[in-house]
Order: structure tokens, then sequence, then C-alpha cells
């Protein structure tokens, strides 16, 4: 399996994101950068967290206007997994492939630390390796990772079970403790928590490293012959 | 020419934390009549002569880029100016 991880001025986890894909995956990674216009070799995207375009106006929006972003929903369109992780979520609810929208923590601080997750649904492509109800620990670290939407929305994320990961206790004020979700069709997943960063138990954690080999068993099953 | 001033603040529905600290702050330095503060963006965009759809325009790229509608709104006013 070959994954792109998206490049923009301003990220700062790609080569987390690299590395955890490549060292501890064991699949092909390319660092793309955000002008590519073209994806169709990459059989799975992934958009790191940072501060793209240093956050300006609203983090993501100037991010979600490149060139790469076309490419970007052409591959959700395909079916093909996207993962994007805290500023790489951001990006996505931007870009309008998952609903709502980060408001500031409700504490108004930036928040670095390890928090407990629990899995709300292991029926993705991504979660597919965890049981329903586990608790995780991943690192989070952001500064606007208050999710809000609607309540319609909430409604809707609610009964399409989209919402894929909680925080165990309240962290930064999100809906339902909302820390990811996915759009209807599944295949694409918005995360504050930093699964990168907690794929070898040297780095405090490797709970994060089933999401990756979820996405990889996901994509075996139905690419390679007697997987 | 034309410079158009765009506001955008947090839907009235949105809670905004930065607002509410400021509130509570002018509270602890005596303010306590102001009830509510709202924290919200100013930007000034200047046009040239090309642009024949200025509202149209502005209402284009208020809802592209310059705000999020499902947190914000906003508003603008635009003004004539002489060429510099």
């Amino acid at each position: 399996m070959k994954f792109a991880v998206i490049v923009f001025p301003g990220s700062n986890c790609d080569v987390d994101m690299y590395h955890a894909v490549k060292d501890e995956l064991g699949e092909q990674v390319d660092l793309v950068w955000h002008d590519a216009d073209n994806l169709d070799q990459y059989d799975g995207i992934l958009i790191p967290g940072g501060f793209s375009y240093g956050d300006y106006l609203r983090s993501g929006a100037i991010a979600h206007m490149s060139v790469v972003m076309n490419a970007i929903k052409k591959a959700a369109e395909a079916g093909k997994p996207v993962l994007g992780v805290c500023n790489g979520f951001q990006i996505l609810l931007e870009s309008g492939l998952l609903p709502g929208a980060m408001l500031r923590n409700k504490n108004l601080k930036f928040i670095c630390r390890t928090v407990e997750l629990s899995v709300e649904n292991n029926k993705t492509m991504f979660t597919s390796s965890y049981e329903k109800g586990d608790k995780i620990r991943v690192p989070i670290a952001h500064g606007e990772g208050n999710y809000y939407c609607d309540d319609e929305t909430l409604a809707k994320l609610k009964e399409n079970n989209q919402i894929v990961f909680t925080y165990a206790s309240d962290v930064n004020g999100s809906l339902s403790d909302i820390a990811g979700i996915t759009n209807e069709k599944g295949n694409v997943l918005g995360m504050m928590p930093h699964p990168e960063r907690a794929v070898d138990d040297l780095l405090g954690s490797a709970d994060g490293l089933k999401l990756f080999q979820s996405i990889v068993k996901h994509w075996r099953d139905s690419h390679v012959v007697n997987a | 020419m034309y410079k158009v001033k765009v506001y955008v603040t947090l839907r009235e529905s949105v809670l905004d934390p930065q607002g509410k600290a400021v509130q509570q702050s002018l509270s602890s330095l005596g303010y306590n009549g102001v009830e509510d503060v709202r924290i919200g963006k100013y930007m000034e965009l200047q046009f040239d002569d090309t642009v024949t759809d200025v509202e149209g325009t502005v209402k284009e790229v208020c809802e592209k880029l310059l705000s999020n509608p499902v947190i914000e709104d906003y508003r603008y006013e635009i003004e004539e100016s002489a060429k510099q």
C-alpha cells in the first residue's frame, strides 16, 4: 500500500506521519507538496498536523484553497482512505469534506498532553483493529479543537455512527466530547489526537498503530488476492 | 475604486470563549455594566476599477474564504474611495 503525506507551508507533523508509516507500519510513503494536482498513484492520503499558512484567518482556511485539495476530493470520492490529523482535520472541515467547525478550546489554552479516547465505532476502515469501547492513549496538541456543529448535523453524526473517537472526559469543550468523525461514506476520518505520535512504546503509547494497521488491512482485503 | 470593510463575528448561537474571558476581565476591573463581549475580525479590502460587481464579489469572497458559515456571520460596508 502506498501513502501520500501532504505537506503545506507550516505543516510540522509531516515527518512524524512519514516515519509512522515507513518505520512502524512498514508501508510505502511519499511526502507530497501542496501544489500536486494528481494523487492517483496513492492508495491512502494522510493530511498531517501543524499550522498550515500560520493558521492565518482560521485554522486550515488558506490550505483548503490549495491545488492539492482537488486531488484529495477526487481520492475521497473514489473511496480511498483520507485521514486528517489535527490541522489536517481542520483542513477537512474547512473544505467541507467533513461537517462542522473548530472553535478555540473552552479554557482558551493550547493543550499538549496524552489523553484517553474511547473507540465509539470499530466498524470503519480506520478502526477495525480496535474493539468497540476500547480505551486508547493518544497525545493531543491543539489550541482550536473544540468541535462545533449545529444540532441537526450532530443528530446525523450520531445516527450514522460517524463519531468514531470521543474523549473519555471533557478536554476542550467539544460537543459530545467528539475527538474524531468520519464522512457519511466512512472513508474520510478527521481527528484532533495524533495517532502518528503513538506508534511505539518508546513514544509512551503504541495505541495509535492499530489505526494505520486497520487502513492497510482494509486495503489488502480489497486489493490483494488471498490476503 | 472601492474600499470594503468586512466584519466577521461568531454567530450568536456559538459560544465565544475569548469574548467571555474579556467580559470577565472587564468585570474584575469594575466595569460591571459590560454584559457581553463578542470578539471578531475586521478586514479592509481595496477594489480597483476592474471589478464591476463589487457587492456580489464581496459576498462571494466572504462566503468562500473570509468567513466560515458554520460558525461565523459577516457584514460589510462599501465605500467609494479616491484613487491613490
